[in-house]
């Protein structure tokens, strides 16, 4: 048994553990961190061992008569994302080590969604990704309805609901991907070799139509995306973490793993839709977390504006006519905004979290003057909300530098057009983002700011290490781009084709 | 022509089974009683091991009406598998007082024979045989209680088998007057040359029964009342065990002699198909009796059974109407015993579920999200296979509308799954019937094992 399969199984089997009788609320939790750091070192051992292509790979029969295997691996694309997974899955486990009611199970659908983020990141096979994918929305429906707060059994049934139709919509493009490879395999390796509809385009563009609302439901990309403000606003602050850090890249990989590499042509042809499905998001997500007053909805809104860069990214890595080495910087971009996003947005949720602990208010107008109360909170989220909108030395600047470079290198003027107009979508954030710092943490005292206590141990020991592996990457993120150039290489000859 | 009784060595032990229990309790009724249903699980099991024997021997039709073929051997276990968790449902109904009579294990083991003699027919006339084997004592079945809502429903139930029944014994008629035979081979030799208006007619009249059986669009009148009317593992085994007789025999005849008829018999069934699972969905979402929910649930995933139907001849349509049959009795036979185990009908007795016994609730939970498909349960490999294999067989559209309505249907299967895993309003509540509790865990676990490791039991 290959490590990997060790990283992605070895929550599941702690989670299994906690339904045994002796196990207290206490022991749960400490299974919980113990699990979590553990994948965490193997994670990082595994990105240590990396030796280019694919990685740990795993390959066995899983359902011959549909041509489904059991085949895991990680490269340049996946290794980033798994790595973060496991990192923003420990730091939510320490983050919820005290104050959660009925730990026991929060424990383990927690364990449960790191098995299933982490097998998403590292599937190589179409059932198999559709199965974790799935998974992640039933496993969030229970985290938001059982732990939320608010109108939660509402949010988390539009949440399943909408995913749930957009997951139906990816399994029908996958079953299309299959058919048009000759239905012999659910493989992505091997369907990526050999491109399934070399010939029918017009059914290739209606796969990738079904592949593509799948997985912009999931992203969420404009205008799909009206499910994850409530889901968001109503989710505990762990569960937040995990559906802005982890599972919205789930959309966006999946775009990046499944639909260019495997249509290419349907891709191409397409490609002006993702930028300005790109552009639109970028500039509405930014709008509309400016008009925001609720602190939480706000970060969920500049989650559509950072899965909007990454899409464009995308559409302009398809657009052939343009440079080469351009569209690698775009692809690269879009794989360290996927990592900064989640790290990012990942603490950003986690301090939200804090404040609710403290006021259970989310209302930007009722605090205020936090800065006076909690200096290391303040502290935490102005690196946060600074990495957020991408200023330079910490990841977010890296991230939208690439994206923005390469959209507009690819020398296509529509292109460069595009983005130009997304450039605007970073003075929008960096004033939200200024903001909400100005409102809630400085100026004069608001009515809920007494209740504001500073940061616990616990909560800075969850939140820190993201913030500081921001600022790594930012000040030198030579090591995560030698792992991903050469994956963004190879991913822009695959679209190419 | 093969003549060897010892070929239905199957069908025999399920038969001797329920005639023994049958003069068991006629020779001493109190006794009787004991026995009767250990009896009839007797049967049941010789008729498995039986059938696991027969699936390793060469196949055939025996007295040229009767088709021995994996088709018919699995019909033949999972009839018997899915009949044996009734027995005991029943058991608990009786523990609890509600209703039930001895006999109902034996009328259980006389429509499991109809339902496994329907997926053998090889000829119209045994088809018809077989019909009425399946359905007369299930009327009985949903009558055994005698109060108010079971004669209702054994009523209702009796009549549309009744009327339908005869419109299929006409279809007969028809395809005998047209062809000349009413074997399915010479039948798809004949129809070739047959005007096609005709045929349709025929085929129409001949679906009626077969959906009743299949508790589809338009026999599916009867389904909500018998489910709600009658005790619950009488709905559970008649929701469950008939279909899978029903299906199989559609699926024999599509393969054997509709294919290789003008009439453009593929349409129809996907109009049926259709009709079945959006009237099912949208019927059950304002369920509030649990029985009445699962019963429209039950329509709407015969809606889905009968995509893999559509698309014969891919060659995909057998495994996967043969595997989701598997994975729907598995798991509607899961969601009756959290119903028998429980012993509520309605919604408003679920809250607090999950406090009084977490292991039910999960097991409700993974049927229900089965159910609408989520992985990785038996439903939704089935469910994944049905899709291909429709689409496979050209019919892309029928598998567009098949996933909006599963879409749909997750709604009210959510509907009974959030008060499950909401804090009671009051504590306490009666104790689960342990019988019924196990069968649920073990339909719940079968359904997880089915959906991870359903490879092993499909042909490569």
């Amino acid at each position: 048994m290959d490590v990997l399969t060790v990283v992605i199984f070895l929550p599941l089997v702690a989670a299994g553990l906690l339904a045994l009788p002796r196990i207290g609320d206490r022991g749960a939790v400490a299974v919980w961190i113990a699990a979590a750091a553990v994948d965490l070192l193997l994670t990082v051992v595994m990105w240590h061992g990396y030796r280019g292509g694919i990685g740990y790979e795993t390959r066995a029969r899983w359902i011959p008569a549909l041509g489904a295997g059991y085949h895991v691996g990680v490269d340049g694309l996946s290794l980033p994302l798994v790595a973060m997974t496991a990192l923003l899955f420990l730091a939510c486990a320490l983050y919820s080590a005290r104050r959660t009611t009925r730990a026991r199970p929060y424990a383990a659908l927690f364990l449960g969604l790191q098995t299933v983020c982490t097998g998403l990141f590292a599937a190589l096979d179409l059932l198999l990704f559709f199965v974790f994918f799935d998974l992640s929305i039933a496993g969030m429906y229970f985290v938001i309805a059982g732990w939320g707060h608010g109108d939660r059994y509402r949010s988390a049934l539009r949440f399943f609901l909408y995913t749930f139709l957009g997951s139906l919509a990816l399994l029908l493009g996958f079953i299309g991907l299959y058919l048009g490879g000759g239905g012999r395999t659910f493989d992505m390796v091997d369907l990526t070799r050999e491109p399934p509809f070399a010939e029918a385009s017009g059914t290739a563009g209606l796969v990738l139509l079904a592949v593509g609302i799948g997985l912009a439901i999931k992203t969420p990309t404009v205008p799909f995306h009206t499910w994850l403000p409530p889901a968001h606003t109503d989710a505990p602050a762990a569960g937040s973490a995990i559906l802005a850090g982890v599972m919205l890249k789930m959309g966006v990989y999946g775009l990046a793993r499944i639909a260019m590499p495997m249509l290419p042509g349907a891709w191409q042809r397409g490609a002006w839709v993702f930028v300005l499905v790109g552009v639109v998001g970028v500039l509405y997500g930014a709008l509309v977390a400016l008009a925001q007053e609720n602190v939480k909805r706000l970060v969920a809104y500049t989650s559509v504006n950072h899965m909007g860069y990454v899409v464009l990214a995308l559409g302009a890595a398809g657009l052939v006519a343009g440079d080469t080495h351009a569209r690698q910087l775009a692809v690269s971009g879009a794989v360290v905004q996927m990592v900064s996003h989640g790290l990012v947005t990942g603490a950003l949720f986690l301090l939200t979290g804090v404040l609710w602990d403290r006021a259970h208010d989310y209302d930007l107008g009722r605090f205020g003057g936090i800065a006076g109360v909690a200096p290391v909170l303040t502290g935490l989220t102005a690196v946060a909300a600074f990495a957020s909108l991408g200023l330079p030395g910490l990841s977010g600047f890296i991230a939208e530098f690439q994206i923005f470079a390469g959209v507009v290198g690819t020398g296509v003027p529509g292109a460069a057009v595009a983005g130009a107009v997304s450039v605007l979508g970073i003075l929008v954030t960096a004033a939200l983002m200024l903001r909400m710092l100005h409102r809630a943490f400085l100026g004069a005292p608001g009515e809920l700011t007494p209740l504001v206590s500073d940061v616990r141990p616990r909560e800075l020991v969850a939140v820190a290490p993201l913030l500081v592996l921001s600022a790594v990457i930012g000040v030198a993120p030579h090591w995560l781009l030698a792992f991903v150039e050469p994956a963004a290489a190879a991913l822009v000859s695959l679209v190419s084709r | 022509m093969r003549d060897d009784p010892l070929d239905l060595l199957p069908e025999l032990f399920v038969l001797f089974g329920a005639v023994l229990g049958l003069l068991a309790l006629t020779v001493s009724p109190k006794g009787g009683a004991r026995w009767v249903a250990w009896l009839c699980a007797l049967g049941l099991t010789g008729c498995l091991v039986t059938a696991v024997v027969a699936a390793f021997s060469p196949g055939g039709t025996v007295f040229g009406s009767y088709v021995l073929d994996p088709l018919t051997n699995v019909v033949r276990g999972v009839a018997a598998l899915a009949t044996l968790p009734c027995l005991v449902l029943a058991r608990g109904v009786l523990a609890r007082g509600g209703g039930l009579r001895p006999e109902a294990h034996v009328l259980m083991s006389l429509a499991a024979l109809g339902t496994v003699t329907l997926a053998g027919a090889g000829d119209l006339l045994v088809l018809v045989a077989a019909y009425l084997l399946a359905s007369v004592p299930g009327y009985a079945l949903a009558g055994l209680s005698g109060d108010a809502p079971g004669t209702e429903a054994a009523l209702k139930y009796y009549l549309v088998g009744a009327f339908l029944g005869v419109l299929t014994l006409t279809g007969v008629t028809l395809l005998y007057g047209l062809a000349g035979t009413s074997a399915y081979p010479g039948l798809g030799g004949a129809l070739r040359a047959v005007p096609q208006a005709a045929v349709v007619c025929a085929l129409v009249a001949l679906f009626a029964g077969v959906m009743f059986k299949a508790g589809g669009v338009p026999g599916h009148f009867w389904v909500p009342d018998v489910t709600e009317g009658a005790p619950a593992a009488v709905a559970a085994f008649v929701t469950t065990v008939p279909k899978l007789g029903a299906f199989a025999a559609l699926l024999r005849m599509a393969e054997e002699f509709l294919t290789s008829s003008a009439a453009d018999w593929r349409l129809l069934l996907a109009l049926v198909s259709v009709a079945t699972m959006t009237l099912g969905n949208l019927a059950a979402f304002r369920q509030t009796n649990v029985r009445r929910l699962l019963a429209y649930s039950t329509i709407s995933q015969a809606g889905y059974l009968l995509l893999p139907v559509v698309a014969v001849p891919a060659p995909l349509a057998r495994p996967a109407l043969l595997f989701y049959l598997g994975a729907y009795a598995v798991t509607n036979l899961g969601a009756f015993a959290v119903v028998v185990a429980t012993g509520r009908d309605t919604l408003d007795g679920y809250p607090g579920l999950s406090g009084r016994s977490p292991a039910l609730a999960c097991a409700l939970a993974v049927c229900l999200l089965g159910f609408a498909g989520t992985p990785p349960t038996a439903v939704f490999l089935g469910k994944v296979m049905a899709f291909t294999a429709v689409w496979q067989g050209g019919y892309a559209w029928l598998a567009v509308v098949a996933a909006l309505n599963t879409v749909a249907s997750l709604f009210y299967y959510l509907r009974w799954i959030v008060p499950v895993f909401r804090p009671a309003p009051s504590p306490g509540g009666d104790v689960p019937v342990r019988s019924a509790a196990l069968t649920a865990y073990a339909a719940a676990t079968a359904s997880l094992v089915l959906g991870v490791a359903g490879g092993v039991v499909l042909p490569p």
